[in-house]
């Protein structure tokens, strides 16, 4: 009797149990159930109503019904857990293809950027870096690089003259080879030298009245064109790639003799030739040669003993050749929309 | 300079492929920056035409006979080398004088004959337009074929008539090996003037293909009166003016010069004139000496006022003061002093070198000819060149150097082809004027300083072969070479410059590449720059956007800076340029921030947001008026919202404020480990009052820190209401203070206690005098005293203000007890109480 109505009591909480959907319905379940005061609590403690010899298969059998209902209630719980968590998640979900929120991210100039990259390979190359100034004499930017007032060499460059005769910008980072070799003669000199120079010249795509130069020289006792090739050939492949061809052919300035250029395979048609590098499938990179004698004793080197060379590279074009620029005014121009691409 | 190939061949065997021989000629220091190619195939332009080997070939004109039907019209009988002969109808106004004259083969007149099929340009279009030539009626007779103008074959606009070809050919020769060209387009370096000539490029070409020059013909026939009845020569300059050659030319005829010498000046790039203009220009492209040709009728005739029946008087001299010379194209000249005149008793006639003077021109009426060749000192053309604002062919070379020696091979070459193509008698004997005769100097070269500077193990023997392929005469002296320029250069000076012919000649490619083996010099820093990089890493770092901007700039510009009193950044001059390219760049900078401000109006059309920086010089005219201060300053600034509005973010957004930009320089000074920086309220006319700050380091002044004054952010033209915070800060002082080494605190292993304090003080007081209060209070317990409430308003009283710290007290080396916290704070409210009057707010 009592141990039909424990049966019908069980299946009846079974039945309960599965229709429970929800934390709430189950918390309650519980309770009625096997709680202090639930269904089976109670009618465990009713045993004592029964015969002795009815006791050990009652006892036994609700036990088996509580331990029944209670992994069953385990059961239901985390099922029922797990439903409404996902229906909670699935409620407030984000649409991931929003915009992330950018703080702000600081950056070098491109400018800088190229500069750091020349210091580094040069400062590998035990090349330090000597800055000159801006504003020059006539005689340190031309007269003592081997360029006398009216000479056709001074065509090279365009210049601009200040109010004071005898003063300009400097047209090239060259005069601190002068300043250089004053201050260190006669300890062999390796140095590289930045510095913004100024050109006479319409500011238009593909020039500038502003721009960076990078000149390097090398002063010592047994430095040959040899050298010169080797160390920029060494530059070239760490500026642009170990795989990339360069040449160096004939060419004149005034401070160095022999002259060179040096030209790098075009990085944008692979030497296939394109516009940028006018079908030839080369870059002017660099111009280059040993030092004139006529510098070397200006700078108070005997050029019977001693012997070096001379580089000047563009650091924007550079930039420009490196990252597809094709407006050198973007430089100075700092639109944010051209910065922030670096 | 533009090379046509097929004149360059007139003096050197070729015998590379075109693109070979442009490498070898740009590696050698000629760089050829194009090729045109001329009906041909090679290049990149392939909508070029390139003329049909098989269908345009050369034709023999044989006969000429009347079209039966139409005046206007001819029929040309052609051998074009097929089976049988070709009638063709034409409308060749040059073929009409050959009508009716029956057999004309013993003239030789050939022509480009297209079949049909071929590709040309139309005649009749404008430009260059294609078109396949068709079979087709012409007044009842069908034709197939044609003879071609200058334009079907794209050698010039010429359509009047067809090509006559002078010279002999087979008929049936592809047009391409009679007419196809290549003109290479050389820039010519300063120094290598010598190569501004056919002859030049082809001296190289043979010295670099291992190939024999043949030099133009320089012998002169000459058969008229003797030249020195008929000019003398004198000069007051034999610095500027080393030699004058002079030779006189009798009778000749104006008229076209022969065609090959019109497709050549073309294909050089000049336009063809009459024969004796044509003849000038000529000789000067194909070996260098420009020469200038006077109407020698017009010169005898001022000559019979002066010395009747005697000779024509050619002086050189500078101007005198106020001389005007008029040049023939038609600009009348104030001479500089030091411009030197080629004149005659009368009145000056050029200007030496470089242009012809308009009275004593030669015109269409003139018969005899006054050749002038002489040599001019090349800087003085140059300076002249640059003072008269002329450019021209004679001055580009004269100004690069020419050698006195082709002074007189010029003179003799120009008047030995009139007298050839012009129909002119040359008078006999040559006037050559040549006071300054310059000397080459030899020059010693051994192997080793060849090794030594060139880089390159040659033998004695090698280097004087390759030295003789340009024409230096080398002496072989056992252990050294002594060497003598060949008479066409001017620009060997020394051993070194001979160096340089020794590695163009040996090749710049195959010279080794090598490391340096010289010592290794004392290795220094640059530290100036090192530690204004890292200051450009530090404001990255922050947030900090890097900028860069012109270093020239107007006063006007910076005066924006200072508004009200309308003055200029610093007091002492500007560094002016003498030449500005535009007006908006005229002096050197005095500020960053004017620039850096202008970025920031630029930016703000598209551009909320902005913090950035600037490191560079600014230019002070220097004491002695000579050369200026360079002086390092870093510029910042800062506008717009806090962060970027993103995809959730319509927060309220707070703008940048004072504080956020006087955070970023606090942050920087305490990464470069700079201590003792304080801001003190002042006034600045940049700067917002009540908004100002000056920076000082131990009380020494470092820059100026503010929100910008309404009025600057006005005539600066940015727009948005966020206001706009800025600094300018001088790295000469701030970059020497940066210690080489700093020492880090031990951190207490013993707990910190935290106490708070709120105080109510005067609203006018400032908060750092109210922080050095507690700090000096607080002793060595307070590690730190943090300022995180600031309030005025209900219920504080009206002229205060609350201040709330956070103190943190530690010990090195024991746990504080509450006694020992109790007694400090106690002391810290005292001090605060006594100097300030401040009370606790939750007393
Ligand atoms: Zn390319």
């Amino acid at each position: 009797m009592m141990l039909e109505q424990l049966n019908d009591t069980y299946q009846r909480s079974l039945d309960q149990l599965q229709n429970a959907r929800t934390s709430e319905t189950l918390e309650t379940w519980y309770r009625q159930t096997l709680g202090r005061k639930g269904d089976v609590t109670q009618l465990t403690r009713q045993v004592g109503y029964l015969g002795p010899e009815d006791r050990p298969a009652f006892g036994k059998r609700v036990n088996e019904v509580k331990k029944e209902l209670e992994a069953a209630y385990q059961q239901q719980l985390v099922k029922v857990r797990t439903a409404e968590l996902e229906a909670k998640m699935a409620a407030d979900g984000l649409d991931v293809t929003l915009p992330g929120r950018r703080y702000s991210r600081g950056r070098l100039h491109p400018a800088t950027q190229t500069l750091r990259e020349i210091y580094r390979i040069w400062g590998d190359m035990g090349f330090q870096i000597y800055r000159s100034r801006d504003v020059e004499t006539d005689e340190f930017n031309f007269e003592l690089l081997n360029i006398p007032e009216h000479h056709p060499a001074r065509d090279l460059w365009d210049t601009f003259h200040t109010t004071e005769p005898g003063i300009i910008l400097r047209t090239h980072t060259s005069p601190g080879q002068i300043h250089a070799m004053r201050e260190y003669c006669p300890e062999p000199i390796r140095v590289i030298l930045p510095g913004m120079c100024y050109r006479y010249e319409q500011i238009t795509a593909r020039s500038e009245i502003q721009f960076n130069q990078v000149e390097g020289l090398a002063v010592g006792k047994s430095i040959s064109m040899a050298d010169l090739k080797g160390t920029l050939a060494d530059f070239a492949k760490r500026m642009f790639g170990e795989e990339r061809k360069i040449r160096f052919r004939a060419s004149y300035f005034p401070f160095t003799e022999p002259s060179a250029e040096m030209d790098v395979e075009c990085m944008l048609c692979n030497g296939d030739g394109c516009q940028v590098c006018q079908y030839t499938g080369w870059l002017e990179i660099l111009g280059c040669g040993m030092v004139h004698p006529t510098v070397l004793r200006n700078g108070g080197y005997d050029p019977a003993v001693y012997s070096g060379f001379a580089f000047g590279l563009g650091p924007e074009r550079i930039a420009m050749l490196k990252y597809g620029i094709e407006d050198i005014r973007l430089f100075w121009g700092n639109d944010l929309r051209f910065l922030e691409q670096f | 300079m533009r090379v046509p190939l097929s004149w360059l061949k007139d003096y050197v065997d070729i015998t590379t492929s075109i693109e070979e021989l442009a490498e070898k000629l740009t590696i050698a220091g000629l760089e050829v920056t194009e090729i045109d190619y001329v009906g041909i195939p090679g290049g990149r332009d392939l909508e070029r035409l390139v003329w049909d080997r098989d269908k345009l070939v050369v034709g023999q004109i044989l006969e000429v006979k009347p079209h039966p039907d139409a005046d206007r019209l001819v029929l040309a009988v052609v051998d074009y080398g097929g089976d049988e002969e070709e009638i063709v109808v034409t409308g060749a106004p040059n073929l009409f004088p050959y009508l009716g004259q029956g057999d004309l083969s013993r003239l030789e007149l050939y022509s480009p004959f297209a079949l049909e099929g071929a590709t040309l340009y139309d005649g009749h279009q404008e430009g260059q337009v294609k078109m396949k030539l068709k079979g087709r009626q012409l007044r009842g007779i069908y034709n197939r074929c044609m003879l071609c103008s200058e334009k079907e074959l794209g050698i010039s606009d010429e359509h009047e008539g067809i090509m006559i070809l002078q010279g002999k050919y087979q008929s049936g020769t592809p047009v391409q090996d009679v007419l196809g060209d290549a003109v290479l387009e050389i820039d010519i370096i300063p120094n290598i003037a010598r190569c501004a000539s056919i002859v030049g490029v082809a001296r190289e070409v043979a010295a670099l293909t291992g190939q024999k020059l043949r030099e133009p013909n320089y012998e002169v026939l000459q058969e008229g009166p003797p030249v020195n009845k008929l000019v003398r020569i004198t000069t007051d300059e034999p610095e500027l003016n080393p030699r004058f050659v002079a030779l006189v030319i009798e009778g000749v005829e104006q008229k076209p010069s022969p065609e090959w010498m019109q497709r050549r000046l073309r294909l050089a790039g000049q336009r063809p004139i009459n024969v004796v203009v044509d003849i000038s220009n000529y000789v000067m492209l194909e070996m260098g000496q420009p020469n200038h040709t006077f109407d020698y009728d017009f010169l005898r005739r001022r000559a019979d006022q002066y010395d009747p029946g005697g000779p024509i008087h050619i002086h050189t001299r500078l101007p005198e003061k106020g001389e005007r010379l008029t040049t023939l194209d038609g600009i009348t000249h104030e001479l500089p002093p030091f411009t030197i005149l080629v004149t005659d008793p009368v009145n000056p006639l050029s200007l030496g070198g470089i242009m012809g003077g308009v009275d004593s021109e030669i015109n269409d009426r003139t018969t005899n000819v006054l050749l002038e060749a002489a040599a001019w000192n090349f800087i003085n053309i140059r300076r002249s060149m640059v003072a008269l604002k002329i450019n021209s062919e004679a001055g580009f070379r004269f100004s690069r150097g020419v050698h006195p020696s082709q002074a007189l091979l010029g003179a003799k070459r120009a008047a030995e082809l009139m007298r050839l193509y012009a129909g002119g008698t040359v008078a006999q004997g040559i006037v050559d004027y040549y006071p300054n005769k310059p000397w080459q100097s030899p020059i010693v070269l051994t192997t080793a300083e060849v090794k030594r500077i060139g880089g390159i193990d040659l033998s004695q023997v090698e280097i004087k072969r390759l030295l003789e392929s340009l024409e230096f005469k080398v002496d072989d002296r056992g252990d050294h070479l002594v060497v003598v320029s060949p008479d066409h250069r001017m620009d060997i000076e020394q051993s070194q410059d001979l160096v340089e012919e020794v590695c163009r000649m040996y090749g710049y490619d195959r010279i080794p590449e090598t490391e340096m083996s010289d010592t290794l010099p004392p290795q220094r820093s640059n530290i100036g720059l090192d530690r204004e990089e890292n200051i450009k890493d530090l404001l990255v770092q922050l947030g900090m956007q890097e900028i860069i901007t012109y270093r020239l700039t107007t006063p006007e510009k910076e005066a924006r800076l200072l508004p009200v009193i309308k003055s200029q950044p610093d007091d002492r001059p500007y560094i002016t340029l003498a030449n500005p390219i535009t007006v908006e760049r005229v002096t050197m900078r005095h500020s960053l921030l004017a620039s850096l401000l202008d970025i920031v109006a630029v930016n703000r059309r598209f551009q909320e947001r902005m913090t950035f920086f600037e490191i560079g010089q600014i230019y002070l005219a220097g004491e002695e008026g000579l050369l200026p201060d360079e002086l390092q300053r870093l510029a910042l600034v800062m506008t717009g919202p806090h962060i970027d509005p993103a995809c959730d973010g319509d927060r309220e957004q707070e703008g940048l404020n004072f504080f956020d930009l006087k955070g970023v320089i606090e942050d920087l000074f305490s990464a470069i480990h700079i201590s003792g920086l304080a801001a003190e309220a002042a006034s600045h006319p940049t700067f917002r009052p009540g908004r100002t700050a000056r920076l000082l380091v131990n009380d020494r002044q470092i820059g100026w820190l503010g929100e910008l004054h309404p009025l600057v952010v006005e005539v600066f033209g940015i727009h948005g209401d966020w206001p706009v915070i800025a600094a300018e800060l001088d790295l000469e002082v701030i970059l020497p203070l940066i210690p080489d080494e700093f020492q880090v605190r031990a951190v207490s292993a013993y707990p910190a206690v935290l106490e708070d304090i709120a105080l109510i003080v005067d609203r006018g007081i400032p908060a750092a005098e109210v922080l050095n209060i507690i700090d000096k209070a607080g002793g060595y317990l307070l590690q730190k005293a943090e300022l995180f409430d600031v309030y005025e308003g209900n219920p504080i009283p009206r002229g205060k203000k609350s201040l709330a710290y956070h103190l943190t007290f530690q010990s090195p080396d024991k746990t504080l007890t509450d006694r020992v916290v109790r007694k400090n704070r106690e002391r810290i409210v005292k001090q605060l109480e006594r100097q300030l009057g401040a009370t606790l707010r939750d007393a």
